[in-house]
């Protein structure tokens, strides 16, 4: 099996998670497309963690680290709903574009 | 060594000077008798340093001709000679070196330590130093003998790297000749102004004047340095400034003593140059130093000397000379001096002020010897005063006058004179210095009988002051130089000096001279005979009461004086009684610059002049024997000569006249409209021009540059914040999709590069 089928599957995911972040308006659909990102990151890695071991040793590397990348991405979505929840409790919305505050 | 004492003589007069002006009015005498103790003291001290100083000479003199008399024997004892002669000599050389003190930095000669054993000399002036040598050879001075010179200093600091500031005093034949007339004048001018100013409101503060200004002349006199030299010519011309304008009230008076101020003050414009001159040729201020030199024709590397500085120096010395003894062109401020009391006149003619220019000539004599051209301005310039100043007696009526250019026109003598022969300078001024100082005196005897300086108002005085006649007579005959008196033997030695020398100088000097000899008989035979022959003019009334003898206070310093004006002209006779003793051994300013004995005398000269002046007496007696006013005067009626005379040859118009006038009226207005017109106007322009520039500064450069870039700075922060705020947006997805794509860009890049 050829490499470049997950890593193009890892790409178009990564693009797609991409569109998303920067197109969608509801906060809970960027944390998704995030979440899209991170698995795409995830593929490629255990993609590379499989097929990088050139001589025949086995290397576990990118498996483990994509255990890590599971284990992190799920904190991350606890803390990023925690921050939707607090944003719809002040603004009555998950709308992205009425979160500017930041603005000049 | 009494000659170590010598600094007393000037200091015991400024001693008086102070304790007449502190104490003079609560004293008996006014503060006379402070004068008087003081001037007494130093006359007897001078006295003293005299007798020193010419045995000394005199002995030196001896001692040089007996080593060239042994000389002529055996050569080879030459040097044993030379040994025994120093031994002998060191009777006196012993003494001097005894005498060391302990602020007196005793030198004894200048000649001992130098590295020639004997000194050549240039024949000059030489030819009558009665030795086996011919005239014209140079004549062999071995070392350990050597003129009497006393000199020592006291530092009165340093200035100025290692130049040392001294006040000295340099004791030999001219300075104790000096002495001796300055102090003895000075005394007889003293006790008879006790007598003269009898009764003058300002008695005392007179005395003080007078001391100071005896004590002036004396620091001169004593000086070791052209510096101290200075300072005493300066205090002398304030002095005498003091003394002209002494009767300040009269407005002629003030202008009189301004004259004499700011005249001399003219020359010595040239003396200053004149001293700077030779400490850049010599470079010291120190006369022994100088005249060693001089002597050796060098500079103090033994560089040789730049003739053109020196004579350029020396001139510039001698139009101080010009300015303060009166001689021609800078003559006109003397007859007006004569607004000073008599007394004054008397010190100023005599012994101090104008003796002064004569005595810095005669005191650097070996420099002057060594720039002819000098000597032939010097020359010319005695001569031009000598001859023509003579005449300006002849129309004046104020006896004083008549006397003032008297002692211009011998002032000139002794000038002319120094250019040809020291001694004979010099002995002139030793002479006219007694016997003027009598004429003077005997004048203020008589303005004192009779009120008045007006000759016209006099006559037949003979009679009613016999004592005063008499002395005049004497002094009249000694000046009109009547064989034996003393001015017969000066004046035929300054004629005789040039007659020796020839040259159109000599020649000049001489037959002016001669000449002028029959002015001088004649104007003093006019000046006796209007005043003491013929009947007396002035009133006679019960307010104006016959003119009568003075007191004894003035008449006899007038006896006195009379002593020398006869007798004084024997110190130096022209035979060979005994060949080294006389007044051109004690005064010679070094063995090198001894003229000699006898002085030069010719037969022809002497009865030439003696004819003359005899025939000058008798013209002036016959011409104004019937003299009754001044209309009568032969002179009053010559028409064009008359006015020119009486102008005093215009000079008085020169300067006051054309330069004077022309300088405050033409080119004073002009320079002040320059002043006004344009260096003002530059100086304002520049103001303005500084101010607008000022303001174009602050209102380009500070607002709009330094303000501008200041503000810029702020405005275009703003301006450019105002431009980026708006990414920052606040909306999350747009800084994503920035980071996103610089993450791309980047990306491509590395890609490109790899």
């Amino acid at each position: 099996m050829l490499a470049v089928f997950p890593l193009a599957f890892a790409a178009l995911l990564f693009c797609l998670g991409v569109y998303g972040v920067l197109a969608r308006r509801n906060a809970v659909l960027v944390l998704m497309s995030v979440e899209m990102m991170l698995a795409a990151v995830t593929i490629n890695l255990v993609t590379f963690g499989a097929f990088g071991a050139t001589n025949g040793d086995l290397i576990l590397t990118g498996q483990i680290f994509a255990l890590f990348v599971l284990a992190v991405g799920a904190a991350e979505v606890g803390i990023g709903l925690a921050i939707i929840l607090l944003l719809y409790r002040n603004r009555a919305s998950v709308n992205i574009d009425d979160a500017d505050l930041m603005r000049y | 060594m009494i000659s170590d004492y010598a600094w007393l003589i000037p200091v015991l007069p400024a001693i008086s000077a102070v304790l007449t002006l502190l104490f003079g009015k609560k004293m008996k005498g006014k503060g006379a008798e402070f004068g008087i103790t003081a001037l007494a003291l130093a006359f007897v001290l001078s006295v003293l340093v005299a007798a020193e100083v010419f045995s000394a000479n005199v002995q030196a003199v001896a001692d040089l001709e007996e080593y060239h008399h042994s000389e002529e024997g055996d050569h080879a004892e030459d040097e044993d000679h030379a040994e025994e002669g120093g031994a002998t000599d060191g009777e006196h050389a012993e003494d001097e070196e005894h005498a060391d003190e302990a602020e007196h930095t005793e030198e004894t000669s200048l000649r001992q330590g130098s590295p020639l054993d004997g000194v050549m000399v240039a024949a000059a002036g030489l030819e009558g130093l009665n030795l086996a040598t011919e005239g014209g050879e140079a004549i062999e001075i071995p070392e350990g003998i050597h003129s009497f010179v006393n000199e020592g200093s006291l530092s009165l600091g340093q200035l100025g790297g290692d130049f040392e500031l001294e006040a000295g005093q340099r004791i030999d034949g001219l300075a104790a000749m000096m002495f001796l007339l300055v102090t003895f004048v000075s005394l007889m001018v003293h006790i008879y102004s006790t007598g003269y100013m009898k009764g003058e409101p300002r008695y005392t503060y007179y005395f003080t004047l007078l001391s100071l200004f005896t004590m002036s002349m004396l620091i001169m006199v004593i000086a070791n340095n052209m510096l101290q030299l200075l300072v005493g010519w300066e205090l002398v011309g304030v002095c005498s400034f003091l003394l002209i304008g002494f009767y300040w009230e009269g407005r002629s008076n003030q202008h009189a003593a301004q004259k004499a101020f700011l005249t001399t003050k003219f020359g010595d414009v040239g003396l200053m140059v004149g001293v700077v001159s030779l400490w850049a040729q010599f470079g010291t201020f120190n006369i022994g130093e100088m005249i060693d030199m001089a002597t050796h024709a060098e500079q103090a590397g033994g560089a040789p000397l730049e003739t053109g500085l020196l004579t350029f120096g020396l001139i510039s010395l001698f139009v101080g000379a010009i300015g303060k003894s009166a001689q021609f062109p800078l003559q006109t401020w003397l007859p007006d001096a004569m607004a000073g009391p008599t007394p004054v006149s008397a010190l100023i003619h005599a012994a101090t002020m104008v003796t002064a220019g004569i005595f810095l000539v005669a005191r650097i004599y070996p420099v002057y010897q060594l720039s002819p051209a000098a000597l032939t301005v010097i020359a010319v310039i005695g001569a031009i005063t000598l001859f023509s100043m003579g005449f300006l007696a002849l129309v004046q009526d104020d006896i004083k006058r008549v006397l003032a250019y008297s002692t211009v026109s011998q002032l000139g003598y002794m000038v002319a004179a120094l250019a040809f022969s020291y001694t004979a300078g010099i002995f002139h001024l030793f002479t006219h210095g007694f016997f003027k100082a009598l004429l003077f005196l005997a004048s203020g005897s008589v303005i004192h009988a009779v009120h008045s300086n007006d000759m016209v108002n006099m006559g037949g005085l003979r009679k009613y002051m016999p004592a005063t006649f008499w002395t005049w007579i004497i002094g009249t005959l000694a000046l009109a130089a009547i064989f034996p008196l003393a001015g017969f033997w000066s004046k035929d030695e300054v004629l005789a000096g040039a007659f020796t020398k020839m040259g159109y100088t000599g020649n000049l000097v001489w037959i002016l001279g001669a000449l002028g000899g029959f002015v001088t008989a004649f104007y003093m035979a006019r000046a006796t005979t209007m005043t003491f022959f013929g009947d007396y003019r002035g009133k006679i009334d019960d307010t104006h009461p016959a003119p009568h003898e003075s007191p004894r206070s003035m008449k006899w310093p007038l006896i006195a004086l009379s002593v020398p004006a006869l007798g004084i002209g024997f110190i130096n006779l022209p035979f060979d009684f005994a060949h080294s003793w006389g007044f051109a051994a004690w005064t010679m300013p070094s063995l090198e610059y001894f003229e000699g004995h006898p002085p030069h005398f010719y037969w022809s000269l002497a009865i030439g002049s003696t004819v003359l002046g005899l025939a000058g007496l008798a013209a002036g007696y016959f011409m104004y024997r019937t003299y009754k006013a001044p209309a009568e005067d032969p002179f009053n009626n010559l028409g064009l000569v008359t006015t020119v005379l009486q102008r005093k040859y215009f000079l008085d118009d020169l300067y006051s006249g054309l330069i004077m006038t022309t300088i405050r009226d033409r080119i004073s207005p002009a320079v002040y409209w320059i002043n006004d017109n344009v260096i003002d106007r530059v100086v304002y322009l520049a103001g303005i021009g500084t101010r607008s520039l000022g303001r174009g500064v602050y209102r380009v450069v500070d607002q709009k540059v330094i303000d501008g870039a200041v503000n810029g700075a702020g405005t275009g922060a703003n301006w450019s914040g105002g431009l980026i705020k708006f990414a920052q947006s606040g909306n999350v997805q747009f800084y994503a999709g920035a980071m996103f794509i610089g993450v791309f860009v980047f990306a491509v890049l590395f890609a490109a590069a790899a």
